[in-house]
């Protein structure tokens, strides 16, 4: 054979590989409204940047008249590519190719690119479109999921890793997802549960559409197990390309500087936060206040919204922005809230990012429910997160800083590096109409006009503690600032925090409240 | 501000604020009745072992009730008498759904 012919024996092997599961199989992934595995990661990459890998592997299964099934790249792309310039490891499950089914090879490709992207330090990207395990291969799919579920854990907190959702993903499968560090979900398109509307059907003669059960919005939304929500595959792309420019390579690196912005003038500080301190406001206004270009990345925008948590950039460094919300719930924080805080910080500890924290909250929401779904163990996460974080931590206590909340809330007594207090902060350890009902019970109880004297004794109270000056005194607040020097601040801080060395008892791994 | 909020009181203060569909969606609390039997897992009811009327003793097998596979056997939680039946071998259970009705055996 001549050079000649061997390298169009080569280009024709691969044209048939590069086919997936062939037109039919192309043209109905077209009709879900789905693209195909390979345009999926070219949409994500840099033009041109993507290079794959194990292209020519193929199942060894031999039982179910598997032996006599060609399965083109066993369902799965993988590669390395540049996402503005920087490396990147991804792959793609083909859903064109038996269903994009996971067997023993395809579980293999997967692991490949896992363990590269461990060994050169950067980020995996992995798009899941799925139907579950192949069956045919039996305990080998198991054992694929395992060897995949092992490497995030391995992986978790050295190499960001996102999850894309572009299909089914349902079973076993959802726990690769599940273990890493965002997952990004599509309108109609992404499904996610462990059973699927078939199994609730049968055991609970329950209907429910895939949609209902485990669809992009319910993830969003309701279950918190998703944190980009976009309507189409291509918003999806953006966002995850937005994510990158805000988070860095790996644990031993910055995230990239960029030019520092000015944030825009519609955000104007002094004007959102309202007189009345049970009036909402949107803390998000307070972030873009602040932040580069009034430019804020939400995380889980949907999902838990009484707390807001998010990436910025102060003066072109990025920081992780963790802010009550007044807007909802009064801005309590509850199990959900709890939870989305604690991972959102843990990330940012994980990966270099100074963490931002705005405070304004009443307290815990109350309630039998929230109780017994476990508000203390979901609750006691914010405080591990906080207390564990050794990147530099800044407090801006806005407006209410009450009791536990006041603590949980990156307090100096966690070890925040800078606490900053607007002089309307009201930092007590309970609200005043709570506290002068139980401080002066007696006299309110004995007075000639008991609501009158409530009254009073409240707004003694408020008088008295509802400021930031009884914490400044004792140290507790470093500054009570002006807002409009809050961004300056900020930046200060972080500028100053540069060379922050903590020194923590050695441990193998604290045990934080799963 | 066009936008009307709820009212939401804590700790005596009512603060204005927007209330989400998980809270006012909440299950109200509701004191268990040590009477009332309810399905602890949804399941399938395989078999019903007991009629009403009937006087069992404490521990004894009422009904079986499936679920992931397994055949969980429903056993009364004290010596009574079973005031109603509210299942039949066959029904797909939720979580939570009233199986059975017991009563104090006025006899004992």
């Amino acid at each position: 054979m001549s050079l000649k012919r061997n390298i169009l024996d080569l280009r024709k092997r691969k044209e048939i590989v590069l086919q997936g599961g062939g037109e039919d199989a192309i043209k109905k992934q077209a009709e879900m409204g789905k693209m195909t595995a390979r345009e999926r990661i070219e949409g994500i990459l840099d033009k041109g940047s993507f290079h794959e890998y194990d292209i020519f592997v193929e199942h060894q299964s031999k039982d179910f008249g598997m032996d006599k099934k060609v399965l083109h790249g066993d369902g799965v792309v993988i590669g390395t590519g540049t996402v503005y310039g920087e490396p990147v490891a991804i792959y793609a499950q083909d859903f064109t190719v038996a269903g994009g089914s996971l067997g023993l090879m395809h579980a293999r490709k997967i692991t490949k690119i896992m363990d590269h992207a461990i060994k050169m330090r950067i980020p995996i990207i992995g798009i899941n479109d799925s139907g579950g395990a192949r069956i045919q291969e039996g305990v080998d799919a198991l054992a694929g999921y395992g060897e995949i579920f092992f490497r995030n854990t391995q992986a978790s907190g050295v190499i960001p890793q996102l999850s894309v959702i572009l299909g089914p993903c349902a079973g076993g499968a959802v726990y690769s997802p599940a273990l890493t560090d965002f997952i990004f979900v599509v309108d109609n398109i992404s499904k996610m549960f462990i059973t699927g509307p078939d199994v609730v059907k049968t055991v609970l003669g329950e209907v429910v559409s895939p949609e209902d059960l485990g669809g992009a919005r319910v993830h969003a939304c309701v279950s918190g197990n998703a944190h980009f929500f976009a309507s189409t595959e291509p918003e999806c792309f953006e966002q995850i390309k937005k994510l990158l420019t805000f988070i860095p390579w790996n644990n031993q690196r910055k995230a990239k500087a960029f030019p520092a912005k000015a944030p825009k003038s519609e955000y104007n500080i002094e004007k959102i936060l309202p007189a009345d301190p049970t009036q909402p406001y949107d803390v998000r206004d307070i972030i873009k206040a602040v932040a580069d270009d009034s430019d804020f990345f939400e995380v889980q925008e949907n999902f838990a919204q009484n707390i807001v948590v998010g990436f910025g950039r102060i003066d072109g460094e990025t920081v992780g922005f963790v802010a009550n919300q007044p807007l909802v719930l009064a801005g309590v924080l509850d199990c959900d809230s709890a939870d989305k805080a604690g991972r959102f910080i843990r990330f940012c500890d994980a990966f270099n990012i100074p963490i931002v924290t705005f405070e304004d909250m009443p307290g815990y929401l109350p309630g039998v429910e929230q109780e017994h779904m476990g508000v203390i163990r979901h609750g006691a996460k914010v405080l591990y997160a906080y207390s564990e974080a050794t990147v530099p931590k800044v407090t801006v206590i806005l407006r209410k800083a009450y009791g536990g909340g006041y603590i949980a809330m990156n307090s100096r007594h966690l070890k925040a590096d800078f606490m900053f207090a607007w002089p309307t902060a009201e930092i007590a350890v309970m609200g005043p109409e709570g506290a002068a009902n139980i401080i002066f019970r007696k006299e309110i109880k004995e007075a000639a006009n008991p609501e009158e004297m409530r009254k009073q004794k409240v707004a003694e109270y408020r008088e008295k503690f509802a400021n930031p000056y009884v914490a400044a005194s004792k140290g507790y607040i470093d500054s009570v600032i002006e807002p409009s020097e809050t961004r300056m601040l900020l930046k200060h801080s972080i500028e100053v925090s540069g060379n922050k060395t903590v020194m923590t008892p050695a441990k193998k791994h604290g045990i934080p409240p799963f | 501000m066009a936008e009307k909020f709820e009212t939401f009181l804590l700790d005596g203060v009512e603060y204005k604020t927007r209330l989400t569909e998980k809270w006012l969606n909440r299950k109200p609390w509701e004191e268990p009745n040590p009477y009332q039997l309810v399905s602890y897992i949804p399941g399938t009811i395989m078999e019903v072992a007991v009629k009403e009327g009937q006087r069992v003793e404490e521990g004894e097998v009422l009904l079986i009730l499936q679920a992931m596979k397994m055949n969980n056997k429903v056993a009364a939680p004290f010596a009574g008498k079973i005031k109603s039946i509210h299942v039949h071998v066959g029904d797909k259970l939720p979580k939570g759904a009233l199986m059975i009705e017991m009563a104090e055996d006025e006899n004992a």
